[in-house]
């Protein structure tokens, strides 16, 4: 019987002494008709069997050539992330309610918090949400919350943020009257332009959304956009990658032209490029930070670190007061989980790593993003996009619908890229690629020699 | 854990200027590719600059100071601590699994797998569709009471914004209603545990958006009116929503569908046996019934022909929209694929079935040692509850010095002070995957610490003794923010 | 037995009122209410100068068990806040009707006192809550 380590003696015992002469009559409160009939489920199988069937879909899947990012990023994972992630003692802990039983746990998130409060140079970091798309539903949620000065309910949403996370603030956040209210970007920069802006300034606004690098991997004027925000008394919500935090400047020091009034209000983004696999998509963690004056009204857990009673150290969740609390204020959240284990594999991933680590990380991919751009725009009818400085991201525009294409190197074990076209039209044929430490330049050559061929051939065919 | 008398020092405290795992770092790339000065970076962020032995000795003596399913019995009611089976961590981490952007062609072996999750969890349910998007039960609860209102303004019923709930109800079910632009309604329990009927038939009005409720309660017991609350509640044209964290208590014995709910919400990380993590990731499945299938969370699996694929915005139009930036906690779904797998339709069956006899033994053994269930003339359903009310006015202990006690002994506590309704409560989960003769060690203990509130009250009230702390002074916590480490000035 | 003083008002949120002259009101949360609170960690009182209404949430208590939300009893215009609770909440718990108290209110209009309990009713009413 499957994980069940009763003999029969064993239920004979139990049943003699509960009183009932079978299990069944222990469900004799059930209304008999509503009792179920048998399963239409498959009978069970055994570890080897399904081991075999788990290995033939894993291969029919494969391990094809990856030049996807737009909000996932393959990155390096050293051995000692998951070798240590997967002990029992982190996997099969429950949430550290019992403080004393669970040190190993909460001094973990303690150091997680330290660490992206030190990335995002922000005061005081949560023990993570669900994804980077719901942190940013939350990060308008709060900013609803902690903005005294708006009564509105509105919030600046560029197009130059991921779309998948407007789609999800919206279904989020809509239900409880936000009104997001969409800012357009440059077509030759690709960037958000603070002109655009302007039609809001001295409005009752709530909060700006900035994403850096943007979804097309283009690199944002964040200072004059902060400071604008917080010139009109709007709060500035940052969605930040955090491997470009090793080289890009922290949003905490964002902005530094208004007085006494430096830096993002709200951080967010996704922290899977951390030690995260793709996985196809899940599972993820969103982080969240936030200046110290507006940590009441930050959601999700968080550790504190206090003493015992014989003053020894020691870590407990804390404000969890609030957590059920926040329904009070303008704007409710119900969260109450946080991505634990993904939380633990990010830790000792940053562990590892270091800023010296990331740096490398980041300035890798850099290198070969632009290295991947000049490969493909050799190749006639494809160009780059944009003309703003990029990260590890870049728009290119075809002479040919992008689906086509994708599929022919797809069917050649190459993912090429995401194809923009049905959510940005204006942008005609474009495809976003990315190209991260792990490809090398043998890598980018195979891409750029199939996709050359795939160009020519349908040339050819035309 | 007694040995670990040194504390753990922070990883930041371990650290030295110019030391790193070098091992990890991505070769130095040739080429001129830089990010312009004003993008800049002024200073590099603090984060450690430690060895990886030293990585890996500090995070392994980190996990030594938990207390986890794969070390002690764990009996917390309403989170089901059962075996979280290797089989499921090791075939979810296949490199191809494991290596899949989620925005490629749509990958077939993975979606199989998806698929015949969500068909499993409609059959085990009785409901009509399923969704695997929510990342948790909260977000599973936020997708269920949308879809109810969405269901409602679809129909022109804009003024259906009142969701009815029981008092014992878990604290996130208000928060919830509040999020979708719903106020809540409470109505009280009987003397059994159940609904109340009339204040039920009260609350009904033509503002009833629905009804959330679990089965059995969050008191441990099962609502056996539940047909008559669904018709009552459906005549006065509200919905019928499903909160499955006892899911454990019923699976294969009585399907939500036939009890008449409209829409459920699973804790895969509870019945299906997915870690908990620490805290975390969970995945909060949700069934409907037809009327809300149109609603559901995209994206959903599909099937064209022999082809699995993604049915998004255009498939769904009706759809309350997504809820995560892909589709959900993909890995926690596959963990739970392959427990389902494992346990094929005899051990679903088993599942309530070992559930039910380790929580009535333990209850009736508990009861037979002077301990006070909450419903002493009801069955447990796969968790019960003891009050400790009489011990707190005898001995003036209470349920917290219980839960630190246990500690001591090797146990992690209880459930504590949930259900709010019973005071000075511990509830009690075993699951199906312990033996009797853990249960019984178990019983031993609290046996052992009834007698010390009798004769050594102050080992309670101290508790716990043998832990890498003592008992912390969480007051403390939360007056001396102290939430990351500064470097000393 | 829960010290409830007999020259203030009550209300069923556990608020007291200690009317002064001129329509002026100090508003505190009784001992009752401090004592289920448990060792508060935080106290937030309202702006001053802010109008509230009969009824207004306008300042909130937290404890490590809960949090909640403070009512006004009286309708006017704030006056003061006891900005000493910021950096010591636990005046509150040491002294919840004299140190401790929360806000001050100018009242707009005279109070009608049949709108709020006396110190008898309120302590009928906690004996009955009790139940």
């Amino acid at each position: 019987m499957a994980f069940i380590p009763h003999t029969d003696d064993d239920i004979a015992q139990m049943l003699q002494l509960i009183g009932v002469p079978s299990i069944e009559d222990l469900f004799d409160e059930i209304p008999r008709e509503l009792r179920a009939g048998a399963l239409g489920v498959p009978p069970a199988l055994g570890e080897m069997e399904l081991g075999r069937l788990m290995s033939e879909r894993a291969a029919s899947d494969g391990r094809p050539l990856n030049f996807i990012g737009a909000g996932a990023y393959e990155h390096h994972i050293p051995a000692p992330v998951w070798a240590i992630t997967t002990r029992g003692e982190f996997y099969s802990a429950y949430t550290p309610y019992q403080a004393e039983a669970s040190q190993g746990t909460l001094q973990l998130i303690y150091e997680y918090q330290s660490m992206m409060c030190a990335l995002t140079g922000m005061e005081v970091s949560n023990a993570s949400l669900y994804d980077g798309a719901s942190a940013l539903a939350e990060a308008c949620l709060m900013a609803v919350r902690a903005n005294r000065a708006a009564n509105s309910r509105r919030i600046l949403l560029p197009r130059t943020v991921n779309p998948v996370y407007a789609q999800v603030a919206q279904a989020i956040a809509g239900n409880q009257g936000i009104i997001f209210e969409t800012v357009d970007f440059d077509r030759a920069a690709g960037r958000t332009l603070l002109e655009s802006l302007q039609p809001y300034s001295g409005q009752d606004v709530t909060a700006l959304v900035v994403q850096q690098p943007n979804f097309f991997g283009c690199l944002e004027e964040v200072d004059q956009l902060t400071d604008w925000a917080h010139r009109n008394k709007i709060l500035l919500i940052a969605v930040v990658n955090p491997t470009s935090l090793a080289l890009l400047e922290a949003p905490g020091r964002w902005g530094g032209q208004i007085e006494g009034n430096r830096g993002a209000d709200i951080v967010c983004g996704e922290g899977q490029p951390l030690g995260v696999p793709l996985a196809a998509g899940g599972p993820y963690f969103g982080f969240m930070a936030t200046r110290m004056q507006y940590v009441r009204q930050m959601p999700g857990r968080i550790v504190g670190r206090t003493v015992d009673v014989d003053g020894r150290p020691g870590f407990s969740l804390t404000l969890q007061a609030r957590e059920q609390h926040i329904r009070r204020s303008k704007a409710t959240s119900n969260i109450c989980t946080n991505q634990g284990l993904l939380v633990t594999a990010a830790t000792i991933y940053m562990s590892l790593l270091g800023a010296a680590g990331l740096s490398r990380v980041a300035a890798a991919s850099v290198q070969r993003t632009a290295d991947l751009v000049a490969a493909l725009s050799r190749i006639a009818g494809i160009k780059a996009a944009f003309s703003a400085p990029r990260f590890h991201e870049a728009v290119l525009v075809l002479d040919r619908p992008v689906a086509p294409v994708l599929a022919a190197l797809a069917r050649r074990g190459i993912f090429g890229g995401l194809d923009l076209s049905e959510r940005f039209p204006e942008l005609g044929a474009a495809l976003l690629v990315c190209a991260t430490e792990t490809k090398t330049a043998a890598d980018i050559d195979a891409y750029a020699g199939v996709l050359a061929d795939i160009m020519n051939q349908s040339r050819a065919a035309a | 854990m007694a040995e670990l008398q040194a504390r753990e020092p922070l990883i930041f405290e371990l650290s030295k200027p110019g030391r790193g795992a070098g091992t990890q770092y991505p070769p130095r790339t040739a080429g001129t590719a830089e990010i312009p000065a004003p993008y800049r970076r002024a200073a590099p962020p603090l984060l450690p600059e430690v060895s990886e032995l030293q990585v890996v000795r500090h995070f392994t003596r980190l996990s030594q100071m938990n207390f986890s399913i794969d070390t002690h019995f764990y009996p917390l009611g309403s989170c089901t601590m059962k075996y979280n089976p290797k089989a499921c961590n090791s075939f979810a981490m296949l490199p191809e699994f494991l290596g899949r952007h989620p925005l490629g062609p749509e990958p077939q072996g993975f979606l199989a797998c998806m698929y015949e999750l969500q068909e499993m969890l409609r059959e085990i349910t009785g409901m009509q569709a399923v969704s695997l998007t929510p990342m948790a039960g909260a977000q599973g609860e936020f997708a269920g009471v949308a879809m109810i209102r969405a269901y409602h303004r679809a129909r022109n019923d804009l003024g259906r914004t009142e969701i009815i709930v029981p008092q014992a109800a878990h604290g996130t079910n208000p928060a919830t209603a509040a999020m979708c632009g719903c106020t809540v309604k409470e109505i009280p329990c009987d003397a059994n545990g159940d609904v109340d009927i009339d204040a039920l038939k009260a609350a009904v009005s033509p503002a009833t958006a629905g009804i959330m409720l679990t089965n059995p309660s969050t008191l441990g017991v099962f609502e056996c009116k539940i047909t008559e609350v669904a018709r009552i509640v459906h005549e006065a044209g509200g919905l019928l929503y499903y909160d499955g964290a006892n899911l454990n208590a019923i699976l294969g014995k009585v399907r939500p569908g036939d009890m008449g709910f409209d829409v459920i919400h699973m804790n895969l990380h509870k019945t299906f046996s997915t870690p908990h993590g620490g805290g975390g990731p969970g995945s909060g499945a949700v069934g409907v019934g037809a009327r809300l299938a149109p609603f559901l969370p995209i994206p959903v699996v599909g099937k064209d022909g022999a082809r699995f694929r993604w049915l998004t915005e255009r498939d769904l139009p009706q759809s309350i929209g997504r809820l995560s930036g892909f589709m959900g906690n993909a890995g926690v779904n596959l963990r739970a694929y392959i427990y389902m797998r494992l346990l094929g339709r005899e051990g679903m069956v088993r599942v309530a079935e070992f559930a039910a006899l380790n929580a009535n033994y333990l209850m009736k053994r508990l009861q037979a040692a002077g301990f006070e269930p909450a419903y002493p003339k009801r069955r447990a359903s796969h968790e019960f509850i003891i009050t400790l009310r009489a011990e707190n006015r005898l001995f003036h202990v209470t349920a917290m010095d219980v839960a630190k006690r246990l500690l001591d002994y090797g146990f992690h506590a209880p459930t504590t002070y949930f259900p709010l309704l019973v005071p000075e409560c511990l509830l009690i989960e075993p699951t199906e995957t312990e033996a009797k003769e853990d249960l019984d060690r178990f019983c031993d203990a609290l046996i052992a610490i009834r007698r010390e509130m009798e004769q050594e009250p102050e080992k309670l009230s101290a508790a716990p003794h043998t832990m890498p702390v003592r008992r912390l002074d969480d007051v403390r916590a939360a007056k001396q923010l102290d939430l990351a480490w500064k470097p000393a000035a | 037995m829960s010290n409830i003083p007999s020259d203030l008002r009550y209300t069923k949120s556990h608020e007291w009122v200690r009317l002064g002259a001129n329509d002026a009101a100090e508003i505190g949360i009784s001992e009752h209410a401090q004592s289920a609170l448990g060792d508060l960690v935080f106290v937030e009182v309202p702006d001053v100068g802010r109008a509230v209404k009969a009824g207004d949430a306008c300042a909130v208590v937290e404890s490590v068990k809960a949090a909640s939300d403070v009512y006004s009893p009286v309708s006017g215009k704030v006056t003061a806040g006891n900005a000493a609770l910021a950096a010591q909440p636990e005046l509150l718990n040491q002294d919840p009707y004299g140190a401790g108290w929360m806000f001050r209110v100018q009242m707009s209009a005279p109070l009608d006192p049949a709108s709020l309990m006396s110190a008898v009713e309120y302590a009928k009413y906690l004996a009955d809550e009790a139940k």
